[in-house]
Formats: structure tokens, sequence, C-alpha cells
């Protein structure tokens, strides 16, 4: 593995599945007694949210924390960011601190990247601006992974998510979430497809390594799996769909349209959801839905992360 | 003595123990933990992964077969808690299936294949404290090579095998493996 994760493209499949298979293993420290490993201690994660969040960064949080790492959450409200201080010069204070990590999450896309160059320690993305999210689409897999191939513990050791449907629809323009769910899942052998208006796709899809549907009723009898993406309003500065209406009327999940789909079938949403607009509530609850599992998951998902970046030697490139 | 080739395993190696006498070290050891617990009503046997897993699995097959007694099995993976991490890659992990009664108040018995610096046998010590805390613990291994770097000793052991540190020592097993056998090889590496 590389030192930094900072786009799901910089996993081999052997990486990706090293991650969801040490996951795996992680997932039953949930019903311990004591939730917590030793493995980590004594190093410092830094939590550098740029943009609001909660779930990643509670997540990441949670995951540094059952490692036993110290944690540091910086958000720029509050914080000199505020005063006008430069991504630079926060980078360079935390590395004064000593951060053997730093979770970033950034309204603009490559802040992780130019970040990675000014800190000694490894650098996650948690989120920059429309680029990638890959502890998301690991996450992600990682739930595919357990519902559709039936496997968890040592079955799911080495397995691919190959031959597995995977339709995303919606807003894929703004979305780090499809961009890097594309490329995650590809990697594992998927299948997938974007469904969204015309408007929503990114000029360069063309690219990307997925097929494109303008039709989602098309689309979905032969999907075993339907991730659901978040309109972002705060991101649109153009009329991208006449109304929200008509956006929910001919790309929103109801309950009509989730009958549609095979028996099996899951649906996904990465949250948070706009209830009613991509998705309807009778559909986020029902048994299909993964959107609770996903959350839990991702504690899970961040800990292989985390562990691998920092549980081995300091400069893993230097022995290899 | 030049190094045999060892025709089953593919390996280089003297073959210390073969097989058979890897079943009858087992038998024995099986003896001694039924002995030394008082007919092991209230025991859980813990393999340490990778090959502590088969030998704890064989142990309680064997003790099933003398005293009828179902013992529960288990896998317990220690890399989260070595003190080695930092010094290799980070590592793949292992396996941890506890039974689901847990084990409070049970005596629990390690099971490894070789004892050697005694670091692994620290870490699975450390690992047990989160899960509860056991009547009392011990340690069955196949093979005891020596140089201890921790005050750690085993209570039952296969075959007590003088090395030189600069020997490895392989154990090969059916489940893993597809033979049965203790090879010793010369490292090279002091």
């Amino acid at each position: 593995m590389k030192r930094h994760l900072i786009s799901a493209a910089d996993l081999s499949r052997a990486d990706a599945l090293l991650i969801l298979d040490t996951a795996e293993e992680l997932a039953s420290l949930a019903d311990r007694p004591i939730k917590k490993l030793p493995t980590l201690r004594g190093r410092t994660v830094v939590n550098l949210f740029f943009e609001d969040s909660t779930r990643t960064r509670i997540s990441f949080e949670a995951a540094a924390k059952r490692l036993s790492a110290d944690v540091i959450n910086f958000s720029a409200k509050g914080s000199s960011v505020a005063k006008g201080e430069s991504l630079k010069d926060t980078a360079l204070t935390l590395e004064a601190m000593g951060a053997d990590a730093v979770v970033i999450r950034h309204g603009a896309s490559g802040a992780p990247h130019r970040l990675a160059g000014w800190v000694q320690g490894s650098v996650v993305n948690a989120g920059d601006g429309t680029h990638e999210h890959p502890t998301q689409a690991l996450l992600d897999a990682f739930t595919i992974r357990r519902r559709l191939k039936g496997l968890s513990g040592a079955a799911a050791r080495g397995e691919g998510l190959d031959g597995i449907r995977v339709t995303i629809v919606g807003d894929v323009l703004h979305s780090r979430v499809a961009r890097s769910n594309v490329l995650l899942l590809s990697t594992l052998g998927a299948e997938v497809t974007l469904a969204a208006p015309p408007t929503l796709l990114p000029l360069a899809v063309g690219s990307w390594p997925c097929a494109v549907s303008y039709d989602l009723d098309n689309e979905l009898p032969k999907s075993d799996v339907v991730m659901m993406l978040r309109v972002q309003q705060e991101r649109m500065t153009a009329a991208y769909f006449p109304s929200i209406r008509e956006y929910s009327r001919r790309y929103g999940l109801d309950v009509a349209r989730m009958a549609r789909l095979p028996e099996h079938a899951i649906v996904m949403h990465p949250g948070p959801m706009n209830r009613g607009v991509e998705i309807a509530a009778e559909v986020a609850d029902s048994a299909r839905s993964t959107i609770v599992e996903q959350v839990a998951n991702g504690v899970t998902t961040r800990m292989a992360v985390l562990y691998l970046l920092l549980g081995g030697t300091e400069f893993p490139e230097v022995t290899q | 003595m030049c190094a045999a080739r060892n025709p089953v395993a593919g390996r280089d190696g003297l073959a210390v123990l073969d097989g058979e006498e890897i079943r009858r070290a087992l038998t024995r050891i099986a003896h001694e933990i039924l002995e030394r617990t008082h007919g092991g009503g209230e025991i859980i046997l813990l393999g340490i992964p990778t090959r502590g897993v088969p030998l704890a699995r064989r142990l309680a097959a064997r003790i099933g077969e003398f005293e009828g007694l179902e013992v529960p099995c288990g896998s317990l993976d220690v890399t989260m808690h070595r003190d080695d991490l930092r010094l290799r890659p980070a590592r793949a992990l292992g396996r941890t299936e506890l039974p689901a009664a847990g084990i409070d108040g049970k005596t629990v018995v390690l099971v490894d294949d070789v004892l050697y610096s005694g670091r692994t046998v620290r870490a699975a010590l450390d690992a047990l404290t989160d899960f509860g805390r056991p009547l009392a613990v011990q340690l069955a291994v196949l093979v005891d090579r020596g140089h201890r770097e921790l005050p750690i000793r085993a209570d039952y052991v296969g075959k007590n095998l003088p090395t030189s540190q600069r020997e490895v020592v392989h154990v090969l097993l059916a489940e893993v493996d597809d033979t049965d056998a203790v090879l010793i090889e010369d490292g090279g590496q002091p």
C-alpha cells in the first residue's frame, strides 16, 4: 500500500482486498466487551475538517480511538483558518505538533494531494471538493460484499465483487462518492452503471471505467445494488434540472421503483439523505436499505485503513 | 551433518518429528491437560493463528475421544497486540473466534506451534485480558526451541528442541501444509 490514501485509484485490487479482509477481522471487535486495541498507542491522528461533516468525522474519530491513537479534532470554524490562515500554514502547524496521520476534508478538489507534499505523516482523504472520498467507497464495497456475497469472516477473505452490477444514481457531477466508487468497485470486478440526467454527469465520464444511462427505470431490473446520491444543492451554481419535483419523478427511488428491483437487490445511500428528493422515506427505512449498516461498517473500514497506514514501519517504502 | 532433503515437504531441512511422532506428542499433551485440569471440565483451547489453530482443534478432538466431553475450541489472533509491529510493514490479521460462553472463570489453554522468544505468548496474554478474566491461563506448544526473551514457560511441550538462533524451525500441519512434520533448517544468518 502507498503511504497516503488520496484516491481510490491508488488502490490495487490486492490493496483493496487487504483493507476489506482486515476490516472483516476488526468487525468482531464491536461485539466484544472492550472495544479497543492497543495497536496505535502513542500515535496522533489529526482530523482536519474544513467542511461540515457528522458521520465521517465521528467515524474517523471512533476508528482512531478504538485503535488507541490520540485524536485531535480541528474544524475550520473557530480556528485560525477563520482568520485567514492558509492550508500550508495550518499543515506546518500540525506537522510541528507531530501528527502521524492527517485525515482531511476540504472544499477544494486536490487539497489532500497538496497536503501530502507538506507533511511527514500519512494523509487520508475524507472528501475533497467534487473529487474523491475513498474511505466511503471502501465501506460501500465492504457493505456490498457482506450483504450480496453473503460472506463474512474467514469465508470472505480474498473475495472480490466480480459480477455484481451496481447502479449509481443521481448527482454524479458533484459527487466525490460516485467517483471513488466507480474506481474502486471496478477495480474489485463489479460492473458499474451511472444513471443520471445528462446535466449532472461530468464531461470526462466517457473515460471512467463504467457505463452511462439516462434512464433509471431501464437499469433497475438488472441491478444488484442501487446507490442513491444526494442532490448537492449547496454546490449547484446553475440550473441542472427544472425542479426538484421533476428530478424526484425521474431519478428518485420511490416504492414503485424499488419494486422493479430484483428480489436480492440492496439500496445504498452515503448520507446525509434528502428524504423525498432522491430517496423516499419508505425506501430509506425498508429492509433493503443498508444505510445504517453503512455507518457501522464505516468505523470498521476506517480502522482497517488507519491500521494499515500507521500500524507498520514508519516508512514502509524504505523497507520494500 | 548435511541437511537432509525432506521428500514429503519439498522443503530443505532436517526432519525432527514426523507425522506419527506429532500424533503421539499431541496424544500425550491431551492426557497431560486432562490430568492437570482434573478432567478438563472447565477448559477452553485457544489456538494462535496460523498453526496453533489446527493444533488446538486436534487436541480438542483427542480430549473428546478420551473423556467423551466436548471441549470448546477457538482461535486468538495476537497481531494487534504484538510489540514488533513497528519493525515491519503492517501485516494482515488472523481470525479471532472465541466460544460464545466467553472465557470468564475458565481455564484457558493457549496452543501454539513453536515457543521461541515468548513475545507472541505475551501478546496473547494481553489480548486475553480484553475478553474477560480466565481462572487460569496455560500454554501448550508442539516445539519449545529455547532462547526466551521474556519470563514465560510452557505448561505442556510436545518436544524440547535445543536450537541455535541461526536455525529456523518449520512446523508443517496437514490442515495448512498438506503434511505433518517438524523441520529444522540452517537459516544462514546469525
